[in-house]
């Protein structure tokens, strides 16, 4: 191997180990606040990934009709306290859950967003699937919040599993590519540096920054930081555990999302591939301790650097060495970590 | 006084709370009414946390009613309703955000204010590092650093950025120095004398009984005696129990 292909294997490294490390601060965020391991975060990247593939082609994401389901029935089981609540609370439950998906239906439909300038379609494919974070977080997680950790996981397969499913269902089996945010490539010395990887690195930089800024300084981003610190003196402030559970995996859907939108012209994104993508970033957050976020970045990074390397010289074991990687790290983790119980 | 003003702001009729099937607390009332301190005293095990987890909505109750501001609720309550209206609860673990600084656990007492629009939590922190001087010097220090009594001053303060109208206080006093404890009950009163209901749960009776105006004795889950604190220092049973000799 010469420095070229060091080079080149390195910045291929980055670029996913940034989409990794994004993945990897989500699912920190979510297991921290509500204890949910978040399997299911890779559909999130594939979802966002393929809607944003069905817009540009022209056919209608079948994520749309997951939205207004997911819509009715959270309306169906909010209705009665909603409605005991005040007029104000049914409706803006209403135009959250059943007018708001009709909308999205009707600019997809009927706006031809195939036309569309990219950042439009960008904003729409987050518009679709956003939303089903918070829906999914209602209808899954919330009637189980006080459950042990191990429910919470076995909820998390089923519904991993579920979408996976309902991805093969409304992509199909054949995976798809959107084209590239920029057509520009820098040369810089023996390496040549796509736009597209710029982007990627560029845009998981920024959220990273707008994340350590929402968790510092915003009140939503210390009550969820509280949450996850000491849930019993979070819920005396007023602050509830199901509004801080609706906001992590509104965060977490839309980290997922756009991790997908943005990988979408590097590599072909298949209803399946989130998963693949999603347990890497559970390495890197492993690395943390599922509590680190720096540990957890730089631990996916390291994850996507070795990925890149070892399918230089060994392809066919790429993904068994990094996954191999887990054991070490589990090893190192608990001769140097204070066993905690978990709290009831 | 007038009548409107002391009509009770908190009043608890005929509770019962049970974990699984052992009841805690039976046939339980109780009244606070506005700027008054009430405190509740007794043996450890009596059910004195568990009738403010009640209060606060932490613990659904089997039987009873439970009136505060004019509203009133039976069954189950949501914590972030009562923390809307006006109530706040120090517990006895304090609850602090242990990983956030002194000035963070601050300003999230204030979340609920914040969720309703009030936009004031910043007078209201300049009041609160006003009445603890100590939690301004340290309020870039992480919670869990602090000393016991400086925590306890946190949780109080913390409590005091929700503006409450009732500020429920389970054993403040509890492994606190009594200098601190000294410290904590003169804000206790003068919150009090700033129209603050307080109702404190307390073992430590004899310091309890001097700062409240009205107190009732909880032993094993029933309300054993009540009456105005001054009258309940000169009982014989409550001196013999809680209060003992030596005293003046």
């Amino acid at each position: 191997m010469d420095l070229q292909i060091a080079l080149l294997l390195g910045q291929d490294g980055i670029v996913t180990g940034a989409i990794y490390a994004l993945l990897a601060l989500a699912l920190v965020l979510v297991f921290a606040v509500t204890r949910v391991i978040f399997i299911p975060q890779g559909e999130f990247v594939a979802y966002g990934a393929l809607t944003l593939a069905g817009i540009q082609s022209g056919q209608t994401p079948g994520t749309i009709w997951l939205l207004l389901a997911l819509g009715i029935a959270v309306t169906a089981v909010d209705a009665p306290a909603s409605l005991r609540a005040g007029r104000g609370r049914l409706l803006r439950l209403v135009a959250s859950q059943l007018v708001y998906p009709i909308v999205i239906i009707a600019l997809l439909l009927g706006g031809s967003p195939r036309n569309w300038p990219l950042l439009l379609q960008v904003l729409l494919a987050l518009a679709v699937v956003v939303p089903l974070g918070p829906q999914l977080y209602r209808l899954v997680y919330q009637p189980i919040a006080e459950a042990t950790v191990l429910v919470l996981l076995i909820a998390s397969v089923a519904l991993h599993l579920t979408l996976v499913g309902l991805g093969l269902l409304f992509f199909g089996a054949e995976g798809s590519r959107t084209p590239a945010f920029s057509e520009a490539s820098f040369d810089l010395g023996a390496l040549t540096v796509s736009g597209q990887s710029l982007w990627v690195i560029a845009a998981s930089l920024f959220l990273i920054v707008a994340l350590y800024f929402f968790f510092e300084k915003s009140l939503y981003g210390k009550a969820l930081r509280a949450t996850a610190v000491n849930r019993a003196g979070a819920r005396l402030m007023g602050i509830s555990t199901t509004l801080a559970g609706r906001l992590t995996f509104l965060l977490a859907a839309a980290i997922g999302a756009l991790s997908g939108i943005l990988i979408a012209p590097i590599t072909t994104v298949y209803y399946d591939t989130g998963f693949l993508i999603g347990l890497k970033g559970f390495v890197g957050a492993i690395i943390g301790g599922l509590a680190s976020y720096p540990v957890a970045a730089a631990g996916a990074v390291l994850v996507g650097l070795l990925e890149s390397f070892s399918s230089f010289w060994a392809s066919a074991f790429k993904e068994v060495i990094v996954f191999t990687l887990i054991i070490p790290v589990l090893l190192w983790r608990s001769l140097t970590t204070r066993h905690v119980e978990e709290e009831e | 006084m007038e009548s409107t003003s002391r009509a009770p702001l908190l009043s608890v009729t005929d509770l019962c709370v049970s974990y699984g099937k052992v009841e805690a607390l039976h046939h339980v009332s109780l009244q606070v009414l506005p700027g008054q301190i009430v405190t509740v005293i007794g043996p450890n095990g009596a059910g004195k946390t568990t009738l403010l987890a009640a209060i606060m909505g932490v613990l659904p109750f089997a039987r009873g009613e439970i009136t505060f501001g004019g509203e009133t609720a039976g069954g189950h309550i949501e914590i972030e309703q009562m923390v809307a209206r006006g109530m706040t609860l120090v517990p006895e673990k304090r609850e602090l955000f242990g990983e956030m600084s002194v000035e963070d656990n601050l300003l999230l007492g204030a979340f609920m204010r914040r969720r309703l629009g009030f936009r004031d939590e910043r007078q209201t922190l300049e009041k609160v590092y006003g009445i603890f001087p100590r939690l301004k010097e340290r309020r870039r220090q992480m919670a869990g650093t602090l000393s016991g009594g400086e925590r306890q001053m946190l949780a109080v303060g913390r409590a005091l950025m929700a503006q409450p109208k009732l500020l429920m206080l389970d054993e403040p006093s509890l492994g606190l120095a009594p200098l601190i404890v000294r410290e904590i009950f003169r804000v206790v009163t003068d919150l009090a004398a700033m129209g603050v209901a307080i109702l404190l749960v307390e073992q430590n009776a004899r310091a309890a009984l001097q700062i409240a105006d009205y107190g009732y004795v909880l032993e094993t889950g029933e309300i054993a005696l009540e009456g105005p604190s001054d009258q309940l220092e000169d009982d014989p049973k409550v001196i013999e129990s809680y209060l003992g000799l030596g005293r003046k």
